[in-house]
């Protein structure tokens, strides 16, 4: 098939950006859609031209780096699917398809399809783990995890942190990733010590970084590859509800 | 030591949450009284003089109206604040747009929130000078409100009952997704509560829309005049 | 044996000094308590560069920076968080023996002597079977959300033909979660301030001083700036190289170039050679394809293999009635049918497939077949068990296998060669130590599943902080800046390369070359290998390298991302690794684990060992590029697990 390709270009940080045609003829539907991409670089390169820079790494759906808005849905419109594993047989011959980088202030542009995730590693430095340096740990079957609590929080651990959900909500906010992971370690019994601080310090460095508020809009979920589900955000709520009282309580003894 | 919850965006979600639903609560409370048009105009007038002694003889006349109007104006400015906050947020955090912007995926009521909320302001403010102080109201008989209503819904002042119904039309999307919003913002974690949670925001809306409106069509189709 | 001289010379014998001798349940006890240790206090003064953060790295620069070092940990991808051993999908061994199945540390250190083919050494095995129970407390401590029964206790399952229920997962994702941990653990080091943390950075050199590792040169894959970094101590995290064939299951950005740089600068590299083939694969569907995606191998338990038994039938495989059908592995492993080895069951296929029998685009692929499942336990069983495999695969091919039976062919998927080691983790340079996939040192010719997950943590979470100090004691070393003349002549070494690399503005691009370097490497270097087809080999991969640095085209400039200059590099180094694979692989005469030798191979076909002459470790040192490697055998001795030929019959 034949294709028309609106892809997003830009330089460097500083650059503005804008978005630029490209033809792509003979598109096997066999194609991932980062492999159509490739071919279209190869042409680019051997024009000449500066070939298309976007993230990308394992191609099979797990390692989060790849991150593009098709079409204006993160990843593309096939359902909890990754642009690496999005198939060209999604399209038509002669489509015409828009890719733009994810856009978000907390995510700048290094160049072209790429952006910068750090802000993600932030929130995660700010309490996304549990504090067991390496040797103290105690025997495994110590502590028994009932099993609907280990299936919830792996559910909830499967975030790959690609950051759809955040270029898909409309405030920019990155709450379904953040969610996740108090979410995760919330429900096992291992994250109970830390379970009031981290929700505290992770939204804190979630605000830090210029991400949007949540406001329930509901995008995230829809566009995410591994379907967080939303509830996960009521989770945080709750827990930050629940820490802000402890702490304000604290506080005021304190005081 | 982090700083005041109020200072994060949960925090304000919070807060958007609480005044919410103090607000919902009062829209209970005088749809029901508005429904009073249908016992006829004494019962109606007997009602809104009622709303004034509230209290008495415990507070003296009108007090209780005003503690409740203080506390609906700080919710209300709470509510708009805290909408404000987030608003200019969500603005700053994609300083550049999606050339192609896709399909809304969450609920058209979602993604109205903020220009139905300004819609709404802008009726409470006409709503006021109409029915409670009376300057825009054709009568204006502040002792008679019965008569203010019926004459606000003349056939020939459609325009003010398409304005009404707009508005009540927007507070029933607001509810919409503000209800579901609201429950979730307070820590309704399971995906059955989230189902169950869509389904009471829906239904209370349209509810409290068909509530609102009954007056004016009524009004408007002379079952109440 | 053949006169190789003309490929590469027979150096010194090279031994593993730092293995204690004696009983082998205490040897890592023994070593633990005859290392020197590290002054609290010394440890802050002192640096340790970690190189990559997958399982192996990420485990380590946590662990190294909870113990008080300063570390400076460096990977190509945007985060931590997104190296390849996230992909790993089928579990953790570990001997807990939470089933009273019989399992001990014994057993799992006689099943990995056994697995690897009798090419692994004894106390490095040993070692790594006594810790793997250390892991699962240590990732269940971290929140790991491992898969669990109704009461609450871990759930275990038996995996690769294991007789034993010892694997430990989170679902199809244990690599994901595991790495997570990890992840986590580091970013805690991160926050702490012990961890500095360089995402996007490309280490492109190796600089020794005096003899002792002490850092490397970096490139910023965002800015373009190469920077020196110094170190008390460098450690190598950097992965595989199974992306020598271009298509494997490896991410797109895993490369041997961190390895490879130390190769240059007088690390040996061992067993070159094994390499392992995935039998369950996604086939390639077409030239566009630039990776090949696993499926589980948990699909064996219920699918069976076959393919038509008449050479180019092209009907559909409903069409084939079932006594046209050559359910292959059932017939000639009776005993353990489909679920044979990895490396048995991926030259059966290639075997059949071989005979012009294989199915599918360019015949290249066997089905593995759900029907009998689907009937014998329902769909909804299959589905249970298998759902989201299946899903995977019918976004890939859309191609549903609840109706047509899938299609799979082997892959390149895990490499068993890599720097040489002692029993310390440290390589012939001083002060640089590789571990994980990196390094060579415990699946010897083959690996079993769910057994990378476990070396990757034990040398990350364990050994190497362990080992590390004993060389450390001797530090903290004399304090270098960019001016020292070894430190500017690898920087100096690094710029050149690029600027040659932006230079040539050939009329080919970097992912031609590769794939071409790939495809020779996958004919002649794969699943089966033969003298003449290696020295083929040997002299296309010259003539393409050459070629490569006469037409290569990089575009764009060095000071700003730059994804075709990285590549370039990368692939720059694959064609010398190639060579000395096929020399390895050349020189190997005999078959075993992951290398297999056409010429040695008993009468019905199966990989004959040859433990006389090649029960060693060839570690090869690097003498120049199209230069003679030098080889050293590091001897293998078994006291505990005696060498048999494996049969699976």
């Amino acid at each position: 098939m034949n294709l028309t390709l609106r892809i997003w270009r830009q330089q460097g940080p500083q650059d503005k950006g804008r978005m630029v045609s490209y033809q792509v003829t003979d598109v096997s539907p066999d194609m991932s859609f980062l492999e159509m991409l490739d071919v279209l670089n190869e042409r680019l390169i051997l024009e000449g031209e500066e070939p298309v820079a976007f993230d990308h790494d394992c191609r099979e759906g797990i390692c989060g780096a790849c991150s593009m808005v098709i079409n204006g849905t993160p990843h593309g419109p096939q359902k909890m699917t990754t642009t690496c594993q999005l198939h060209m047989r999604t399209f038509s011959d002669g489509d015409t398809i828009d890719i733009e980088p994810w856009r978000a202030k907390a995510f700048p542009v290094i160049k072209d399809l790429v952006v910068n995730r750090g802000a993600f590693d932030k929130i995660i430095q700010a309490g996304g783990y549990i504090s067991a340096p390496t040797g103290s740990a105690p025997e495994a079957h110590a502590t028994p995890v009932p099993k609907a609590d280990a299936d919830a929080a792996f559910e909830a651990a499967e975030c790959i942190g690609c950051g759809a959900c955040v270029a898909a909500c409309p405030n920019g906010s990155a709450m379904l990733f953040t969610a996740a992971k108090i979410t995760h370690l919330g429900l096992m019994p291992q994250g109970q010590p830390e379970r009031d601080s981290r929700v505290l310090d992770m939204v804190a460095a979630h605000d830090e970084a210029g991400f949007g508020g949540c406001t329930n809009a509901g995008e995230c979920t829809p566009a995410c590859p591994k379907g967080i589900p939303l509830a996960t955000i009521g989770r945080l709520n709750r827990d930050f509800l629940a820490a802000s009282r402890k702490r304000s309580g604290e506080t005021a003894t304190a005081g | 030591m982090t700083a005041s919850p109020i200072r994060s965006t949960v925090g304000k979600k919070i807060l958007m949450a609480v005044t919410g639903i103090l607000l919902v609560l009062f829209l209970v409370l005088h749809m029901v009284g508005n429904l009073k048009i249908f016992f006829g105009a004494e019962s109606f007038d007997h009602y809104a003089h009622w709303l004034r002694s509230i209290g008495n003889p415990l507070l003296p006349e009108t007090w209780f109206l005003w503690i409740q109007r203080a506390v609906l104006t700080f919710a209300v400015l709470g509510h708009i604040w805290a909408a404000t906050a987030l608003a200019l947020r969500a603005r700053a955090a994609r300083p550049v747009r999606y050339a192609h912007r896709g399909k809304v995926q969450g609920s058209y009521a979602a993604r109205t929130m903020r220009w139905g909320g300004v819609i709404i302001l802008l009726f409470v403010i006409y709503h006021i000078l109409d029915l409670t102080t009376g300057h825009l109201n054709p009568v204006g008989d502040k002792a008679h409100p019965y008569g203010n209503v019926v004459a606000d819904f003349a056939p020939d002042r459609w325009y003010v009952t398409l304005f009404y119904t707009l508005a009540v039309v927007s507070v029933g999307f607001h509810l919409r997704h503000g209800l579901y919003s609201a429950l979730r913002t307070l820590g309704q974690q399971t995906k059955h509560g989230e189902r169950r949670a869509r389904a009471f925001a829906l239904g209370f809306a349209v509810v409290l829309c068909a509530g609102y409106l009954s007056v004016p069509f009524a009004v408007l189709t002379g079952l109440v005049g | 044996m053949h006169d190789n001289s003309d490929l590469f010379i027979t150096g010194e014998p090279i031994a593993d000094t730092k293995a204690p001798d004696g009983p082998i349940e205490t040897r890592w006890e023994r070593r633990r308590f005859s290392a020197k240790l590290v002054n609290p206090a010394n440890k802050r003064k002192m640096t340790v560069i970690v190189v990559g953060t997958g399982l192996a790295g990420g485990s380590a620069a946590a662990t190294l920076g909870e113990l008080g070092y300063r570390v400076k940990s460096y990977c190509y991808q945007d985060s931590p968080r997104r190296a390849h051993s996230i992909a790993a999908q089928g579990g953790i061994n570990a001997a807990k023996n939470y089933r009273n199945d019989g399992d001990s540390v014994y057993r799992l250190f006689y099943d990995t002597v056994k697995g690897g083919d009798f090419r692994a050494r004894e106390s490095n095995v040993h070692r790594l079977a006594e810790v793997s129970v250390n892991i699962i407390d240590q990732a269940v401590a971290q929140g790991v959300p491992f898969a669990r029964e109704y009461g609450g206790l871990l759930d275990t399952r038996s995996f690769g033909g294991t007789q034993v229920s010892r694997t430990f997962y989170a679902r199809g994702q244990t690599g994901q979660q595991l790495l997570l941990g990890a992840y986590q653990a580091l970013e805690r080091q991160i926050a702490a301030g012990n961890v500095e943390m360089n995402a996007r950075h490309e280490m492109l050199e190796l600089i020794i001083v005096d003899g002792r590792a002490r850092g490397i040169v970096v490139r910023d894959m965002v800015t373009g700036e190469i920077t020196t970094e110094f170190a008390d101590a460098v450690v190598l995290a950097s992965g595989g190289y199974g992306n020598v064939f271009f298509l494997s299951t490896n991410a797109k950005g895993c490369n041997v170039t961190a390895s490879w740089r130390a190769h240059r600068k007088g690390a040996l590299f061992a067993n070159p050679c094994y390499t392992q083939i995935h039998p369950t694969c996604i086939p390639v569907s077409g030239d566009h394809q630039s990776k090949l995606t696993l499926m589980s191998e948990s699909l064996r338990n219920d699918g069976r293999v076959w393919v038509p038994k008449k050479a180019g039938d092209t009907r559909a495989p409903g069409d084939i009635p079932e006594d046209e059908r050559d359910y292959y592995l059932e017939r000639i492993y009776p005993a353990f049918g489909n679920l044979v080895p990895r490396d048995i069951a991926s030259r059966a296929a290639k075997n059949v497939c071989d005979e012009g029998r294989g199915v599918g685009p360019g015949g290249l692929g066997v089905y593995l077949d759900f029907a009998d499942a689907i009937r014998r336990l329902g769909r909804a069983a299959v589905e249970a068990k298998y759902g989201n495999l299946f899903e995977m695969y019918e976004r890939i091919t859309g191609e549903n296998p609840y109706d047509v039976p899938m299609r799979i062919y082997p892959a390149v998927h895990y490499t068993m060669g890599g720097l040489w080691v002692d029993y310390d983790l440290q390589s012939t340079i001083p002060g640089l130590f590789v571990i994980g996939e990196a390094n060579f040192s415990d699946h010897g010719a083959n690996r079993l599943g769910a057994s990378a997950l476990m070396q990757g943590l034990a040398d990350g979470y364990f050994v190497l902080p362990n080992t590390i100090g004993d060389y450390l004691a001797a530090g903290p070393f004399e304090k270098l800046d960019e001016s020292h003349p070894d430190a500017a002549a690898a920087r100096a070494q690094v710029e050149e390369r690029v600027s040659k690399l932006l230079s040539i503005n050939g009329d080919r691009t970097v992912d031609s070359f590769h794939r071409e370097l790939g495809r020779i490497m996958w004919e002649y270097c794969g699943m089966e290998r033969t003298d003449a087809g290696l020295r083929k080999a040997i002299e296309l991969i010259r003539g393409l390298r050459d070629e490569f640095w006469q037409r290569v085209k990089v575009p764009g400039r060095g000071e700003e991302l730059n994804q075709n200059l990285e590549k370039a590099g990368r692939v720059a180094d694959f064609f010398e690794l190639a060579e000395l694979m096929c020399v390895d692989a050349l020189h190997r005469t005999e078959s075993c684990g992951g290398h297999f030798r056409a010429e040695s191979q008993s009468a019905d076909g199966e990989a004959e060992r040859d433990d006389e002459n090649f029960s060693y470790v060839a570690a090869w040192e690097f003498t120049g590029t199209g230069e003679r490697p030098v080889l050293h055998r590091e001897d293998l001795n078994f006291e505990y697990v005696h060498p048999t030929q494996r049969s699976y019959k």
